[in-house]
């Protein structure tokens, strides 16, 4: 028998169209049944043949799912939204069961599906750590022996008795993922962690990522930064539409992901809508000054990015952001949309919106990508209501340059038009 | 090591008595978080728990004892409704939080997997200790009328275990079907405002003609309110030779709320 940490084998996890995170009235319920009722009286008492049953329309959020993982591996798990991402580490997680096939875990699963589950706004920060660690599944015992490093790696010593609703979001974070790293499970499952807190913390984090990758544990781990899944995973799963699309080494998955995923290569992408989401992105595309998609641009000119964004609810606090990432999806630059009018943050009437978001002539010739997120900003925390991920690729080129002209290499990732003044000339 | 397997539900009632004795701390700790912010949100705090029988039997012995003058078997109409009321509200309670403790924690539910049990238990559980304080104030109450409690006050933990279980059988169906149809919690409140008076909490069960009076043992809680008054109070219980339907009642409901519980903490995560 092969040595294994988590064997996937054709696994399926069906939803029922409409069904999904919806629930429903008792109600409702009822009066369809009385409906129901009614109607099947008036068919007998008609004598009508009976009309089949509508069927529900069934989305396999994941099918045929098949997958080894080695104790020890780090396994970066890519692709674009609901391609079954989150429905895997979910089953991995058993917060939801499968519909079909299995999986063998080996050992004890922790998970950071989201840090700071469980937190009590009321309770301190000492007696969150405790709950957190409980409801994550540790032993009293055991919290009690790691108390310290807990609260050393989140640096929140001083607020240890403050009520956490007092904290602030950077400190709440800290703290959360301080609780949730020091949970010592051979198989650790990560999801979009990194997307919270400062540069700094984000950096320590993966640190202890990889440590724990290190320490001979099995890490599997979902996120958009591509950058951070190559750098802690060696082997990547890539889903697309529930599917494992390729199976193998990170950089091979990433290149696939990149060079074939459907939405990953035309510089104008259009999402099919869903009603059932409040807030969609619909299209993303690269403009040049004339208004067309195109995938090359000149250096020196500006272009626009066309975003449509559905709104169906009355939505508050929200705010659309766009990244430009270059080749290794390292983001160049971002921009949002409250930035030059906070006006923008106010409530959003529901409606069909298009931006057309101006550029100015600042990235130096390369290879580039798109990303797009509608957020709302709560007191603490931003919500990603919808995001679009490295889309849109397109080239800017050297439309003759100085530097073309002297054959000197562009240095840096973004150039910006500086004066330079001689303020002062004397002789030597 | 040991290995989990994860795949469809196969059977109807799987309990799972191992791991949920792995997670008994878990238990604990709910119970404790709810304590800690129950006591903590509320600047009148312990003296909740205190207030809340104290002004209903108030309220009661005015309306019902005085206005109403309804009989209460000799026994002065206050300390007569109030051994009523701990019960009842230790149930009410119970039965109110457990039935909206999966909705209320939904962040959790959604996102860890432990026993969801715990989350219901841990509401009912929680309520013992209002129950203990308030206890203390009938004892007070006793002594002030210079009623003796009877031998009989031994079987009070049997009641209150009765009581619990009934608020646990009814709160399992309750807060699986809060999950799934949200109008449930308008539905609670109401539940427990009939289930008061279907009791008898401010009457006495004698006032029932005697042929009838076995009927009230299909609610459990009579059983438990009518025991409360025989063990305090030394009060010549009514319906004891019912309380045996009561008992089949509430293993029948505990027995039907776990499988369905069980059946529907599948897909929580999927629904809520």
């Amino acid at each position: 028998m092969s040595d294994f940490a988590i064997r996937a084998e054709q696994l399926g996890k069906k939803y029922k169209i409409g069904e999904k995170e919806r629930y429903r009235m008792l109600r409702d319920v009822l009066r369809d049944a009385a409906v129901a009722t009614w109607q099947g009286m008036r068919r007998i008492v008609k004598r009508q043949a009976r009309l089949e049953r509508e069927d529900h329309r069934a989305l396999w959020a994941l099918k045929d799912v098949s997958f080894e993982v080695k104790p020890g591996d780090s396994v970066g798990i890519i692709g674009s939204n609901g391609a079954g991402k989150t429905t895997l580490l979910k089953i991995l997680a058993r917060v939801t069961v499968p519909t079909e096939g299995r999986v063998r875990l080996r050992g004890r699963v922790g998970s950071l599906l989201e840090v700071g589950t469980g937190f009590h706004p009321e309770l301190t920060g000492r007696e969150n750590i405790y709950l957190n660690g409980a409801i994550l599944g540790m032993r009293k015992q055991e919290i009690d022996r790691k108390f310290d490093e807990i609260v050393a790696f989140s640096e929140v010593e001083r607020f240890l008795d403050t009520p956490v609703k007092f904290y602030s979001s950077g400190m709440h974070v800290r703290l959360a993922f301080s609780v949730a790293a020091h949970l010592e499970p051979e198989i650790l499952l990560v999801d979009e962690v990194l997307a919270v807190g400062d540069v700094a913390f984000q950096r320590k984090s993966l640190g202890r990522m990889e440590d724990v990758a290190q320490e001979g544990r099995t890490v599997l781990f979902v996120s958009h930064n591509m950058a951070a899944v190559k750098s802690l995973c060696k082997t990547g799963i890539y889903l697309e539409k529930g599917r494992v699309r390729h199976l193998g080494d990170i950089d091979e998955a990433v290149q696939v992901y990149l060079g074939s995923g459907e939405l990953q290569q035309q510089s104008e992408v259009h999402l099919p809508a869903d009603p059932a989401r409040p807030v969609q992105i619909l299209s993303v595309s690269v403009l040049n000054s004339v208004g067309n998609p195109v995938p090359t641009l000149p250096h020196d000119q500006p272009f626009d990015v066309g975003i449509q964004v559905a709104i169906r609810e009355l939505t508050y606090r929200m705010n659309l952001g766009l990244y430009i990432l270059d080749r290794d999806l390292d983001t160049v630059f971002s921009t949002h949309d409250f930035e030059q009018d906070d006006n923008r943050l106010q409530t959003r009437q529901p409606g069909l919106y298009a931006y057309h978001v101006h550029i100015p002539p600042l990235l130096v010739p390369g290879h580039y990508r798109l990303s797009v997120r509608a957020m709302r900003l709560g007191r603490k925390t931003e919500k990603v209501l919808d995001n679009v991920e490295h889309v849109c690729p397109f080239d800017i080129f050297d439309n003759g340059s100085v530097f073309a002209k002297v054959n000197m290499k562009w240095v840096g990732k973004v150039s910006v038009p500086v004066k330079w003044m001689c303020v002062e000339k004397h002789p030597i | 090591m040991f290995e989990i397997v994860l795949e469809p539900p196969r059977s109807w009632l799987q309990l799972r008595l191992k791991e949920l004795w792995q997670y008994r701390e878990l238990l604990y700790f709910f119970v404790w978080r709810e304590l800690k912010v129950r006591y903590k949100q509320t600047a009148l705090g312990v003296a909740w728990a205190v207030l809340q029988p104290l002004m209903t039997m108030v309220v009661f012995s005015v309306v019902f004892g005085r206005l109403a003058k309804l009989p209460s078997e000799g026994i002065p109409y206050p300390v007569f409704s109030y051994v009523a009321l701990l019960p009842w509200q230790l149930f009410s309670r119970a039965l109110s939080d457990a039935s909206g403790s999966l909705v209320n924690n939904q962040q959790m539910v959604t996102k860890i997997y432990f026993p969801r049990l715990f989350l219901p238990a841990a509401s009912i559980l929680s309520g013992l200790v209002d129950f203990g304080i308030a206890f203390l104030i009938l004892l007070g109450l006793m002594f002030y009328y210079g009623i003796k409690p009877t031998w009989a006050i031994v079987t009070l933990p049997i009641l209150i275990l009765l009581a619990l279980t009934t608020a646990m059988a009814v709160g399992l169906w309750l807060a699986a079907l809060n999950v799934k149809y949200r109008d449930v919690k308008y539905v609670t409140p109401f539940l427990v405002q009939f289930w008061l008076y279907a009791t008898p909490v401010a009457y006495s069960s004698t006032l029932f003609p005697e042929k009838w009076r076995p009927l009230l043992g299909l609610n459990p809680m009579a059983g438990v309110v009518d025991g409360f008054r025989w063990a305090m109070l030394g009060q010549q219980a009514q319906i004891s030779t019912l309380v045996y339907i009561s008992l089949i009642i509430v293993v029948i409901l505990f027995i039907s709320g776990l499988i369905y519980f069980q059946h529907t903490e599948l897909t929580f995560a999927d629904v809520i």
